[in-house]
């Protein structure tokens, strides 16, 4: 697993060191926030509502606040002061921290009940009486798209903004492209193929719900603020914000964070009402989202109905293609929002170079928000361009690895290659990686064997897809396209820091403000260090978590932390190196030049039986009288990294599906991934990334179903509704690599945590398409349950095909 | 995810669990846990008082009573799936229960439990049902017996009385051969039922001498599909017999939809179902 195929590799490091905090994790010793217990501690439930759209007629907590243990109950407008929640983007309705005279989702948080324990705060919440004066609600996008009713009265139309491009918004640009693309359609040899499909809703769904813990300490006048946070930071400057103080009067902890997959890139409502709770009461405060909670009130993913279209010739030169969707935003914007489908506009056309006219159009509904779910824009954007390819492919009837091969960004375009829009990428090479793929897999005897068992009468079917991913934000000039977090008092954000110090007994530790909701930070981030230092990894301690001791480092998604932040730990750990080399040459009598590092310490090279240890060096660095004169005592080094570009990762996929024509069943019997993230840090983490981002993928193609009903309601609030691929459901994965190391910074490395996740979902359901196709199918929509699945092949049974 | 206040009782033997369940309104039985305590997180169920049988010496055995074997109130489903007494004289109990659930849920749960809780979409159900099981409730006021075709009243709905406790399942040593045939909500075998169906039958002289069929997942209950039997009894079993037959699944059913299934494909599902363990269940009585 997770081996070359004879593809150069330039690794820097690269080697299995397996996961440090697991040990801890599995053993149950890691703390999470809700292990958390403070004394004096309260607890808070939410009152929510039961309606997707209403007003709010009137709320009478008086039985609440008469019961034992109840400490306060609040509504919005006891923090009407506060303002609306924070957010990054805050295009269209911003969301209130409690709902005032409306709720615009179920699930809404109308009020906030302070007691003494969780049961007495969920007793509390359930005696307030709100009454709702219901009314209709908008759900369906294409309804909310026509305006015919608005989501909120004091807005002109649902419609946010749209996502268009053309070369990077320029209005000229984009109708050159279309009227080009109209041209094609126009001569008589080209072929037309379009598909509308469904990208339904995901409910993120990770196994620790989010849980957070405020802390207000009136003596100093400053918060601790622990939560099950993506980005600490961001949290600390979002409360220091909202509260009108500095961001050294917040401290915020993320201790171990149990999955995150970016629902805790938000600042939530909850997060600033517990410290609001916390200093009005002078109390420690908790809040612990049960799994309702957070499958109605967490944000969700997805969310988008389009029809992607093909235009190109029938030998499979692809001339145009269009994409025209509606995103669903939910009722409010939070942090990100409408900017998630930006994030697709970025890979519309994917790893292929023809003219493209892409738009999403953004539409608030009255449901919960949508936001950054693993991949966020990027699966979306891919998903329709892969299934339109392959549509294409079956219609003109050429291999689909062929037309794909045929429309590619030629390597040779690198350096220098662009995006659809204009935007330049930093290195590909999509051939040699598709047909590695192909080689691996044994691409035609696996077309011969679905034949063969098609000739039997079994409804086999293989699914291709590639995909190209935009991440590793990155670049702190994204200032200059309007994303900053300047609303949480962090001016860029995006740019990455380390800061690495070697202790006095040579050990080192490393602090980062990114952390992990599950990436192994403390191994890799520990790997980078020892690879520059020579110490060895189990010497070396990674901290993360704590904004009153950690750099600015915004935090980890995006696939964004070893590119970023783990470049800005490299740089620091090469500026330790650097005076280190001076420690020991003044220890060696030698010149700084001359230092070798190697063996957990340094020698001059061609003398290594004359060896300083780190120790040596350290007690040096911490003996200031011993110093050479000009030199300071101490051994550490921050360094901050803001790359050039964002970087590209990409990769082709392979899936082998068989249905069960009776019940519409799919098994999936094999799933092969050719994945390009550059170099690798440690393959065993990469090949872990891999596991967890195709789970998900193929959790959207075949189980996950988060939309709601007509009626606003949402039936998924536990498991049982909402079923999530376990390992048991999928097969063992065959993933491999090429390596195309990146040249926007200095360890070559991509991130890996969303690929498989943004090129799974479409290779499932081609391979699902192409085992129907002999039925006349072109297309299901996900979820690829059995039920959906029948229905499918019974259409195209009774009709002779089905669209 | 916090249930309403309750009390917690644990009894040390069954005349103690009763007495109790039989002076306390409100109180219900906590066996294996896994359906009741998520009910209760949910706020769906609240009852006032929980009776754990999960003390009582006694409860935990499979035994061989000669004509039948009994399954005690505190079996697990994992000890009924592995069990060879079950494996051999009722397969479909023994398929059903490796199918309930994930490993966690089956080292926990109980087949008693499943049973006395009748979820329309469990598997155990439905091939205690198959099977002809005896069904025995314990109360202050004694002990009765029910048949399995008398114990299915209705959704999450069984002939139990407050006061009653499930404390065995008995499956009769009939010969013959049994299976059991779902599709899973993820698909496979995995997860709740979208349709299953338990057959028992028997064979003699290379004919069907007699059969039971019952359906998960379809209808309001789990419920015995008299159709199929009436269409198969007699015939040679083979796979036309079968398939005509199958086709009856549904006479006196109302099918009902759900997130994971239409009427019609929940209609068709019943008939494959049953066809697929009907195979099976001749295979194995022959």
């Amino acid at each position: 697993m997770g081996g070359g195929v004879g593809v150069s590799t330039t690794s820097v490091l690269g080697g299995v060191v397996k996961r440090r905090e697991d040990p801890a994790l599995i053993r149950g010793t890691g703390l999470y926030v809700d292990d958390l217990q403070l004394p004096g501690m309260l607890h808070v439930a939410f009152v929510r509502s039961p309606y997707a759209h209403a007003r709010v007629v009137s709320v009478d907590a008086s039985d609440a606040e008469a019961m034992d243990g109840v400490r306060a109950v609040y509504t919005a407008g006891d923090v009407a002061h506060l303002g609306d929640l924070v957010a990054q983007v805050p295009v269209g309705k911003v969301r209130p921290l409690l709902a005032g005279d409306k709720v615009n989702h179920l699930g809404e948080a109308v009020a906030m009940v302070v007691a003494d324990t969780r049961y007495g705060a969920r007793d509390a919440a359930d005696a307030v009486d709100v009454e709702y004066d219901p009314l209709d609600p908008v759900i369906d996008l294409k309804e909310a798209a026509s305006d015919a009713a608005l989501v909120h009265d004091d807005m002109e139309s649902n419609v946010l903004l749209a996502w268009e491009g053309g070369p990077w918004g320029d209005e000229e640009g984009i109708a050159a492209t279309q009227q080009t693309i109209a041209d094609a359609k126009a001569q008589d040899d080209t072929v037309s193929v379009s598909i509308e499909a469904v990208n339904q809703r995901l409910l993120p769904m990770p196994m620790e719900p989010r849980s957070v813990v405020a802390d207000w300490n009136v003596g100093y006048g400053r918060f601790t603020v622990h939560s099950s946070t993506q980005i600490a930071h961001a949290l600390a400057g979002g409360i220091a914000q909202t509260f009108g103080l500095s961001l050294t009067d917040v401290r915020c902890i993320a201790p171990e964070v149990g999955g995150g997959f970016g629902c805790k890139l938000n600042v939530y409502n909850d997060e600033i009402l517990v410290c609001f709770a916390s200093q009005q009461l002078g109390r420690p405060v908790k809040f612990t989202e049960t799994r309702r909670d957070a499958a109605g009130s967490t944000i969700h993913g997805r969310g988008w109905v389009a029809t992607a279209t093909i235009t190109g010739t029938r030998d499979g030169q692809i001339l145009g293609y269009e994409l025209d969707g509606i995103a669903d935003m939910g009722a409010y914007s939070q942090n990100f929002t409408v900017a998630i489908p930006f994030l697709g506009l970025f890979v519309g056309a994917g790893q292929y170079e023809f003219p493209t006219h892409w738009k999403v159009a953004c539409v608030h509904t009255h449901t919960m928000t949508t936001d950054a779910y693993r991949g966020a824009g990027r699966p979306e954007a891919a998903y329709y361009l892969e299934r339109a390819i392959d549509a294409f492919a079956r219609e003109i009837g050429v291999d689909p690895a062929d037309v794909r091969r045929k429309n590619f960004i030629p390597a040779e375009k690198f350096p220098g290659a662009a995006t659809h829009i204009g935007f330049p990428m930093d290195t590909g090479d999509y051939e040699t990686n598709l047909d590695a793929l192909l080689e691996t897999a044994g691409y035609e005897d696996l077309k011969a064997e679905r034949d063969r068992m098609r000739a039997e009468g079994r409804l086999v079917g293989l699914g291709l897809a590639t995909y190209v991913e935009v991440c590793g934000f990155g670049p702190s000039a994204l200032v200059d396209l309007g994303f900053s977090w300047a609303s949480y008092k962090i001016p860029s954000g995006f740019n990455g820091s380390g800061l690495v110090r070697v202790q006095a007994d040579g050990t080192a530790s490393v602090i980062i403000g990114t952390g992990p909701s599950g990436q192994g930070h403390q191994t890799t981030w520990a790997q980078i260090v020892s690879n520059q230092l020579g110490i060895p990894v189990e010497n070396i301690r990674v901290s993360h978590g704590d904004t009153a001791e950690s750099p600015l480092g915004i935090g980890t998604f995006g696939s964004r932390s070893a590119a970023v932040d783990g470049s800005a730990t490299y740089e620091a750990a090469n500026k330790v190196r650097s005076k280190a080399a001076d420690l020991a040459a003044h220890l060696l009598e030698a010149s700084a030049d001359d230092i070798v590092f190697a063996d957990g310490g340094a020698h001059v090279a061609g003398s290594p039986d004359q060896q300083v240890s780190w120790s040596d060096i350290a007690t040096l660095a911490y003996q200031p009288h011993r110093l050479p004169e000009g030199m300071e005592g101490g051994l550490e080094a921050h360094a901050v990294f803001s790359p050039g570009n964002a970087t590209w990762p990409f990769g082709s996929h392979l899936a082998l599906v068989e249905v069960d024509g009776d019940t519409g069943d799919v098994k999936l019997l094999r799933y092969i991934a050719m994945d390009d993230c550059g170099n690798v840090i440690n393959p065993m983490i990469v090949d872990g990334q891999i596991h967890g981002g195709l789970a998900q993928g193929i959790g959207q193609a075949m189980f996950e179903d988060g939309d709601y009903e007509a009626d606003g309601n949402l039936l998924k609030w536990s498991f049982v509704e909402y079923p999530l691929p376990t390992s048991a459901d999928l097969p063992s994965f065959e993933l491999h690599r090429t390596v195309t190391p990146t040249d926007i910074n200095p360890l070559g490395v991509k991130g890996i945590g969303e690929a498989g996740t943004i090129g799974s979902a479409q290779t499932v359901v081609n391979a699902v398409v192409d085992a129907l196709s002999p039925l006349g199918v072109t297309h299901v929509d996900m979820p690829l349950r059995p039920k959906r699945v029948w229905a499918a092949i019974q259409a195209a049974k009774t009709n002779g095909s089905v669209s | 995810m916090y249930p309403r206040s309750f009390e917690y009782v644990s009894p040390g033997s069954l005349d103690e669990a009763t007495s109790v369940l039989a002076s306390t309104e409100g109180a219900k039985v906590l066996a294996g846990g896994m359906s009741l305590l998520p009910l209760m997180k949910l706020r769906l169920f609240s009852p006032d008082v929980l009776v754990d049988i999960g003390r009582i010496p006694g409860l935990s055995s499979i035994e061989d009573r000669g004509d039948h074997l009994a399954i005690g109130a505190m079996v697990r489903h994992a000890d009924t799936a592995s069990d060879s007494l079950i494996g051999e004289h009722a397969a479909a109990l023994a398929t059903a229960a490796s199918w309930t659930g994930d490993v966690q849920v089956r080292n926990q749960g109980t087949t008693c439990g499943a049973i006395a809780h009748a979820d329309i979409a469990a598997d155990q159900p439905s091939a205690a049902l198959a099977l002809g099981a005896t069904m025995v409730a314990a109360s202050a006021g004694g002990v009765r017996e029910i048949a399995a075709s008398e114990f299915f009243v209705d959704t999450l709905t069984t002939a139990l009385e407050q006061g009653e406790i499930l404390t065995e399942v008995r499956i009769p040593k009939q010969g013959g051969g049994s299976a059991y045939e779902k599709l899973g909500r993820r698909g496979g075998h995995t997860d709740y039922a979208v349709a299953g169906a338990a057959v028992w039958l028997d064979v003699s002289n290379g004919a069907v001498s007699s059969a039971r069929v019952a359906l998960t997942g379809v209808g309001a209950k789990p419920t015995l599909a008299e159709g199929v039997v009436e269409a198969l009894v007699g015939t040679d079993g083979s796979d036309a017999a079968i398939a005509e037959a199958s086709e009856r699944a549904l006479e006196g059913v109302t099918v009902l939809d759900d997130l994971f299934g239409t009427v019609e494909y929940k209609a068709h599902l019943a008939k494959v179902m049953t066809r697929r363990a009907l195979q099976q269940a001749v295979a194995a009585a022959r």
